[in-house]
């Protein structure tokens, strides 16, 4: 197993205002490079987000996805064909292998914040 | 190894296998089937139910050839058996040495050599490939003679019912399924099955059937004499009886029984000790049976010989239980009080449409058989007790109201037979449940109860139920109570919100499972469903009030009610489509579909429609979907009743009514039945005196026919019985289940959903209309609600931080000339490739 640490150049751009981002109710973030990201908020608070691009169908509709949990890990349940994905570490759990990226998010001033590269990841 | 050839692949023949591959745990016997037929062994018991839906596939018995040492060789059918050199040759011309040969060959439909009765258009109802043949043969016929009013006859009128034809059934004796039922039966049984739609002629023989000009099936010659009649028929069915099939037997010198068969003995070996004969090809003293279970009891006692026991045939169980066009009948033990001394104690409730007979031994002891028309509940619990001391008043056990209703199953001692088609006992199954068979399915699977006819299913319920055996009905991880269950919480305590539920009666925060499950239940509660919290528990096409296609687009279904529209409007939709780029495509529903809309652009599309006087069609809700009709009276030259009118009305009556599952709706205005009325969950059919009403049809994975509910109805009452169908469905369905589903697991059935329906059986009538009254009133278009709240409308955006770009993934090509999705082209680049793309 290869580990390749990469150092991200963590550039945040702003999603959204804080209000705009209801608790389960996903919203896609549009990301400079023109990839997407579908960003989340907890019932808890805890902000989310991963790729808003479903690998199974190929179409750009996890932000619409409903938000729950399966034995406590926090999910989201693709539109598509229902595949559920967990929120904190982007892996399918109705699919070992299938992953996907998550991104950092943080909440400035009232402002939703997203890291425009996607977590470094341990890949083999 | 020694080789076990069985010719034959019908059930008894399966079943024999089975028992000899179940026994012979040391290998002793290679067995190879050899079917006539090109498909593996199915339920012929079942076969009617290919007309409700079934496939082939579903009536098919666990294949044999899953057990290590069985051959299966279908298609080719042994032509001749060489007692001497103990060998069988096919017609293909193989040749197949045998240690000991099996007999399984079933039997034939009799056809009686009356003139015509091989015209084409006429057929037996015997295989799926007879089925298929009368399937085809019933597109192009409006009425249909069946010849034979005994059980298969019945069967296959029901059949041609299914299938559109209008059947005739013709009987030799006085009354129908006169081996089964006595007179008082039949007579109700006669009166229960004509109002069914099919009409009965007994005490009539086939006198003739009657070519047309075309040379097929035209009439048929019934009666003699003075009461000799034709009934036009587009096709005939013969099902009077059945032949055994003992030809290769004859051939072979074997001895055959007085009546046909091949004779056996209570060993159920011919007189070649080395051949065995089981089933219907059989004459075991004297006697062949045209019935399963007598079949399987014989495939046991062989199997068991051939394995060196000393089994021998306990008698003939001849007790049967079916419902036939929707009439239950049941006959068991000495049925016919042929016992010296029989004493009968009847029950003839004509206006309750029951009849029940139970024949008692002369002292009144001991149970000796009974028969039952009309409601057969009680034979679950009757039947074990023939031969056995009566538990009380023999009264009790059929008049209702009276004693408990019959024995519970739990009174019944451990050797009773609770399966008849198998022999399986009572006690045979709480050892199973006690060994961990938790549910109905893990019960067939390890003791082959309920696996045949299945009328002992209620008695295996009873037996898990009183063992304690739970039955999970959880919605999910989240929630332990079922969605009826979920329906009463919310209506008793008035709770509105997910978060507040899931608090008090759950646990976690929920999941795609229980979250749209519950905004359908809080929908019933008025309100939009995008209000609050609610929003959150929507499956994506509720969320956005469209339909979600492959690419990540929605389409759009404005509601036209009827399918009634006007130039104007349909002007309206074109240009819409037009102007945003939209593919249409009419529906199945009388509506039209417009395509590949964006996010972003739902709501000015929605804008230009509401002006214009639409609104949502629900499309994408688990709500009433459309109501379609034919042209009706209007113009019609055969409409009989305005179902425009009717279907128009419906339709704006229970537009947005959330329900467990979509729902769908049709008005025909004649019996032509052109709206196609019983595919959907509610069906209304004109007739000269009013309305008919049909319930639970289904089209899609599992087409089901509509059943007939109430018939010739006034206007309001038909509105009544709908509303409170509706809502009893609402209250009372699993999550995603249709109404066919929920009909066929409702205890006591069509019955008793007439019952809460008709005549509220439960007093919750006026409860249910008064719900749907309050969502008449209530009702607001969903996307208008969003049109007039900003809150809600600034959901409808592509990108939180770019309300306006497009999503860059979506892009179209043309086909058609018109615009088909072309990718979706995966920009994100998913750290792992999709492992199936839905196409």
């Amino acid at each position: 197993m290869t580990v390749a640490t990469l150092a991200p150049d963590r550039t945040w751009i702003p999603a959204c205002p804080s209000n705009r981002l209801a608790a389960e109710r996903g919203v896609a973030v549009l990301l400079p490079d023109g990839r997407q990201a579908a960003l989340f908020r907890t019932f808890y608070g805890e902000l989310y987000a991963v790729d808003n691009i479903d690998p199974f169908s190929g179409a750009a509709v996890l932000s619409r996805g409903i938000v729950g949990d399966r034995a406590g890990e926090p999910t989201v349940a693709s539109p598509m064909l229902k595949q559920v994905f967990a929120l904190r570490t982007g892996a399918c759990l109705d699919d070992p292998e299938v992953r996907l990226d998550t991104h950092p998010v943080r909440e400035r001033g009232g402002v939703v914040e997203i890291a425009a590269a996607p977590d470094a990841r341990t890949r083999t | 190894m020694r080789q076990l050839v069985v010719i034959g692949n019908g059930m008894v023949g399966h079943r024999l296998v089975e028992a000899v591959r179940d026994r012979d745990s040391a290998g002793a016997w290679h067995v190879v089937v050899l079917g006539e037929e090109p498909r593996p062994a199915y339920d012929r018991v079942a076969l009617s139910s290919y007309f409700d839906g079934t496939t082939e596939e579903g009536l098919r018995l666990p294949d044999l050839t899953a057990r290590d040492g069985v051959e299966l060789r279908l298609g080719d059918p042994v032509v001749a058996v060489d007692r001497a050199r103990r060998a069988v040759r096919t017609a293909g011309g193989s040749v197949l040495d045998y240690d000991a040969l099996v007999l399984a060959t079933g039997s034939s439909a009799f056809v009686p050599p009356v003139p015509g009765h091989d015209l084409p258009g006429c057929h037996v109802y015997r295989t799926i490939d007879d089925l298929e043949a009368i399937t085809a043969d019933a597109r192009t016929a409006t009425t249909g003679v069946v010849v034979g009013g005994g059980l298969l006859g019945l069967e296959a009128a029901n059949a041609l019912r299914l299938l559109g034809v209008e059947p005739h059934v013709v009987e030799l004796a006085p009354w129908l399924m006169p081996a089964q039922v006595d007179e008082g039966g039949g007579a109700l049984l006669g009166h229960l099955v004509t109002e069914t739609g099919v009409t009965v002629h007994t005490g009539a023989g086939v006198a003739q059937v009657v070519p047309g000009a075309d040379g097929r099936v035209a009439r048929v010659r019934i009666g003699e004499g003075e009461s000799a009649r034709e009934i036009p028929a587009g096709i005939v069915v013969f099902a009077v009886g059945i032949r055994p099939r003992d030809q290769l037997a004859r051939d072979a010198g074997l001895e055959l029984g007085p009546r046909g068969g091949v004779a056996v003995d209570a060993a159920c070996r011919t007189s070649d000790p080395a051949v065995y004969a089981v089933g219907e090809c059989a004459s075991i003293d004297g006697t062949v049976y045209g019935l399963l279970a007598p079949g399987n009891a014989m495939a046991e006692v062989a199997a068991d010989r051939l394995l060196g026991g000393s089994a021998t045939f306990p008698g003939a169980d001849t007790s049967t239980k079916l419902k036939l066009l929707g009439v239950d009948v049941a006959s068991f033990g000495d049925a016919h009080a042929r016992t010296e001394g029989a004493l009968e104690v009847v029950l003839n409730d004509a206006p309750g449409r029951r009849y029940a007979k139970l024949v008692v031994s002369d002292d009144a002891a001991t149970l000796l058989g009974g028969v039952l028309v009309g409601d057969a509940a009680a034979y679950a619990s009757l039947r074990p007790l023939v031969g056995r001391p009566l538990p009380g008043d023999p009264l009790d056990l059929i008049a209702p109201g009276r004693g408990d209703g019959g024995a519970g199953v739990g009174a019944l001692p451990d050797d009773a037979q609770v399966c008849s088609c198998h022999a399986v006992t009572k006690g045979a199954i709480t050892a199973a449940i006690a060994e961990g068979a938790a549910d109905v399915p893990a019960l067939k699977t390890c003791t082959k109860a309920g696996t045949g006819c299945g009328s002992c299913l209620p008695m295996l319920k009873s037996l898990l139920a009183e063992s304690g055996v739970a039955q999970s009905s959880a919605l999910c991880e989240h929630f332990p109570q079922s969605r009826a269950e979920l329906m009463q919480i919310v209506l008793a305590t008035g709770i509105t919100g997910f978060t507040e539920l899931i608090t008090r009666y759950g646990r976690g925060r929920g999941c795609d499972v229980c979250k749209p499950a519950i905004a359908s239940i809080l929908a019933t509660q008025g309100g939009h469903i995008l209000d609050g919290e609610q929003a959150a528990l929507q499956d994506t096409n509720d969320r956005f009030l469209a339909n979600i296609q492959r690419n990540g687009t929605y389409s759009v279904v404005p509601r036209i009610p009827g399918g009634e529209i006007t130039p104007d409007k349909l002007v309206v939709i074109g240009e819409v489509a037009r102007d945003f780029g939209l593919y249409t495509k009419i529906t199945g529903a009388q509506r039209i579909d417009m395509f590949g809309a964006r996010v972003e652009q739902l709501p000015a599309i929605w804008r230009r429609l509401v002006d214009a006087g639409f609104e949502s069609g629900h499309a994408y809700g688990k709500a009433l979907r459309a109501v379609k009709s034919c042209v009706g009276t209007t113009w019609c030259r055969y409409g009989v009743q305005d179902s425009v009118a009717l279907a128009v009305e419906l339709e704006l009556r229970y537009r947005g009514l959330r329900a467990p599952h979509k729902i769908k709706a049709g008005v025909s205005g004649c019996a032509r039945e052109c709206a196609e009325a019983r595919g959907k969950d509610v069906g209304v059919i004109a007739t000269e005196n009013g309305w008919n009403l049909y319930v639970g049809g289904n089209g899609g994975f599992r087409p089901r026919h509509a059943e007939l509910l109430v018939s010739d109805v006034d206007h309001d009452t038909l509105v009544r019985y709908i509303d409170r169908f509706l809502m009893f469905y609402i209250r009372t369905a699993d999550r995603l289940q249709r109404t066919a589903a929920w009909m066929e697991a409702m205890d006591g059935g069509l019955d008793h959903l007439r019952a809460v329906v008709v005549e509220d059986s439960l007093g919750i009538a006026a409860e249910l209309e008064a719900a749907m009254a309050r969502h008449v009133a209530g009702y607001a278009d969903e996307w208008r609600g969003v049109l007039d709240d900003p809150e809600k409308l600034a959901r409808f955006v592509s990108f939180a931080n770019a309300p306006d770009t497009p999503d860059p993934t979506i892009t179209f090509g043309t086909e058609r000339e018109q615009p088909v999705p072309a990718g979706p082209v995966s920009l994100g680049m998913p750290t792992t490739r999709p492992h199936h793309v839905e196409v």
